[in-house]
């Protein structure tokens, strides 16, 4: 009788059996890694806006205040995008005529506000409150970055949940004197671990990790 | 089935063989390979096809809907929050149990009985494991989520809960799966090479050739399956306890009264080899039949299952006396409300349905008369899968109906998609099974070889010591 296979078949099924075992492991490893790179998270990569708005500019050459754009920082959950009447505070005045900033004179003059491309959002089940983590001592930078040396805005941070969860486990690592969360660059003068344990217990922060404190 | 005249002769006067005589190694190759290679199939593995074929589609259609509603439409709900999905989980995995006693501790305890039955009855535990694996991930609400059980690195910084016996199911359940498949596969590879010689056509020689993994049947080979099958006897004996241990302890973890019970773990231990060995009589009587194979599946066979059943269902009739006893001896009102509940409450014509099932009836198989006559032993079996699905019906729902406040009580029923699902996976598990009788050996045809051969060299031996004295 004829064989049914052959021989070649052997090492066919032996490499077969190997190479399907580590094909899956890397498929595996492929995507976990892809799903933690700026390919799915956006970290680092600046978008296209409307207007080349440069926080560096503004903040760093300028010396505005996070909270003169972005005002219900300290009082609501959503920092808030400012409205163009902000922006034309000082562009009626200067660059009023530069062609770059036509979008922002042409919302001013219909009413219809910039359509921003918004970099930093959680998704809609989690519950997310600005004024919070700001009056509990958490910086700006802490989670944006050093939004100072953005020509245009990207995402510092994956905002995956394990990221969360990371500060709301060990607040001491991240938290800093209140006068200082509009900082950027700050550097604790002392140890951040007597300073962190001491502002934990001043602050009254709790190590908030139960599903509902987000997912409400 | 007709018991045939010497059939039950034998069984009154000694015990009926293990193997009718008259046959050759190529007389019960060619019978078991025949079945599935060159022989009709007859209509009523078709009638039992369809049936298992409609029941799933019926199931794929509640599936369906369920996954476009969510699980509301189940009839649980504050205070009975667990239904349908975990006593057909607790039933469908206690069935699994019986192939893997069958498979693995009576090969470890050299049970030559075995022999005839194992290839079936692991193959049901598969499909038994199979169905109830369903039931959890359908009862999640939200299966394509159901990954979060397995502990992987993620980018939720999450960790299941390890103090949960939920997550002890996963991978008792899980494990139980990977191991009994194994085993099963691991037996089957003689067995396959078999078929591969034996098949005529191109087609089916290709693929059971590919099963076969190349085995060419050389001492190395030999030697090798059986290193790997009794190693895999070994890892699987412990699962036959661990499994449904830690499925009673879903329960038993808890402080609801009615499951907060030492006596758990052992008590459904011996209910899933119950209910399983009688789901095994269930599928046996009528296969053995259509199929001619009361050859190899004996009287003999029948009756040591019988006994099995009859020995565990004891065990589990002690379990409901001394649920009762516990109930009265702790003097712990809430336990004593719970067993005066169960017997006299809303739900006592289901409890007393299940005394009648697993403890009345079954007393008939103290009798050589029942246990050698298939028909009644058929009925009987049956009974005792309705009996122990009443069984977690009963543990599940009185104990969770009546809550510690009596303004959160209320009642407890399966809606239609709940009876939908569960006859949806009887028809998934008999689906599964007459695909396989369809195209893989039932019995396995190199351990009925090898215990042939024991068996006739045993009297040769006697034979040839008698001369020589």
């Amino acid at each position: 009788m004829a064989q049914v296979f052959h021989r070649s078949l052997n090492s066919i099924s032996r490499f077969g059996i190997v190479g399907g075992a580590i094909l899956a492991a890397g498929v595996a490893l492929g995507l976990a890694a892809a799903y933690r790179s700026s390919l799915v998270t956006q970290v680092n990569i600046s978008r296209a806006q409307p207007v080349p708005f440069s926080h560096k500019h503004h903040v760093n050459g300028l010396g505005l205040d996070c909270r003169y754009c972005h005002t219900s920082v300290e009082s609501s959950p959503f920092a808030g995008i400012p409205p163009t009447q902000i922006c034309m505070n000082c562009h009626s005045q200067i660059w009023s005529d530069s062609p770059m900033l036509e979008p922002v004179r042409k919302s001013f003059r219909t009413g219809e506000p910039l359509h921003w491309t918004r970099i930093n959002d959680v998704p809609d089940f989690v519950y997310f409150n600005h004024s919070i983590h700001v009056h509990k001592g958490i910086g700006c930078e802490t989670c944006h970055g050093r939004v100072d040396r953005m020509p245009l805005t990207w995402k510092a941070n994956p905002l995956y949940m394990k990221w969360c969860l990371a500060c709301h486990r060990a607040p001491e690592e991240y938290v800093r004197p209140r006068e200082e969360v509009f900082t950027m660059g700050w550097k604790p003068a002392e140890d951040q671990d007597l300073l962190g344990a001491r502002l934990v217990k001043e602050y009254h922060i709790q190590k908030l990790t139960h599903c509902s404190v987000c997912h409400r | 089935m007709v018991v045939g005249k010497s059939e039950s002769f034998t069984a009154t006067l000694q015990e009926a063989p293990l193997i009718e005589p008259g046959h050759s190694y190529a007389s019960m190759t060619e019978k078991i390979s025949d079945i599935v290679l060159t022989k009709p199939h007859p209509r009523s593995w078709a009638i039992v096809f369809l049936t298992g074929l409609s029941l799933l589609m019926l199931m794929l259609y509640a599936v369906l809907y369920l996954f476009i509603r969510g699980i509301g439409i189940w009839g649980i709900n504050v205070p009975v929050g667990w239904g349908f999905a975990i006593i057909n989980l607790v039933w469908w995995i206690g069935i699994g149990h019986a192939g893997t006693l069958i498979s693995a501790i009576l090969l470890l305890l050299h049970q030559d009985w075995r022999t005839s039955i194992n290839r079936f009855a692991e193959a049901m535990t598969l499909f038994a494991v199979a169905c109830a694996g369903l039931f959890p991930i359908l009862h999640t609400g939200r299966p394509w989520l159901v990954y979060y059980l397995i502990p992987y690195p993620d980018t939720l910084g999450l960790w299941p809960q390890f103090r949960s016996p939920l997550v002890w199911d996963v991978f008792a359940i899980s494990t139980y799966a990977s191991v009994s498949l194994l085993f099963w596969y691991v037996g089957l590879l003689p067995d396959l090479a078999t078929m591969r010689d034996r098949a005529k056509n191109r087609f089916a020689r290709v693929i059971y050739g590919l099963f076969a993994l190349g085995w060419r049947g050389s001492a190395r080979h030999w030697h090798r399956h059986q290193v790997a099958s009794l190693l895999l006897a070994g890892l699987a004996t412990p699962l036959v306890v661990s499994v449904h241990t830690v499925v009673s302890w879903d329960f038993a973890m808890s402080i609801i009264p009615g499951w907060h019970a030492t006596i758990f773990p052992p008590y459904f231990v011996a209910g899933a080899i119950y209910a399983g060995f009688a789901m095994v009589m269930t599928l046996v009587i009528p296969i053995r039949h259509w199929y001619g194979l009361q050859d190899f599946i004996t009287i003999r066979h029948i009756e040591n299952m019988a006994k099995i059943t009859l020995a565990t269902g004891l065990i589990v009739c002690y379990g409901y006396l001394m649920e009762a006893f516990m109930a009265w001896y702790s003097a712990n009102p809430y336990e004593q409300f719970m067993m005066h509940n169960r017997q006299f409450g809303p739900y006592a014509p289901v409890y007393w349905t299940l005394i009648f099932c697993n403890g009345v009836v079954i007393q008939a198989l103290w009798f050589k008369k029942v246990r050698t006559n298939v028909k009644i032993l058929f009925g009987i079996s049956l009974i005792v899968g309705v009996g122990m699905w009443l069984e977690r019906y009963i543990i599940v729902v009185t104990s969770l109906h009546r809550d510690f406040l009596p303004s959160s009580w209320g009642m407890y029923a399966g809606t239609f998609w709940d009876y939908a699902t569960f006859l949806g996976s009887i028809g998934l598990f008999l689906t599964l099974l007459m695909l396989f009788v369809r195209f893989v050996p039932m019995i396995s045809g190199f351990e009925l070889r090898e215990l042939w051969w024991k068996l006739n060299r045993s009297a040769k031996d006697e034979a040839s010591d008698k001369a020589a004295a």
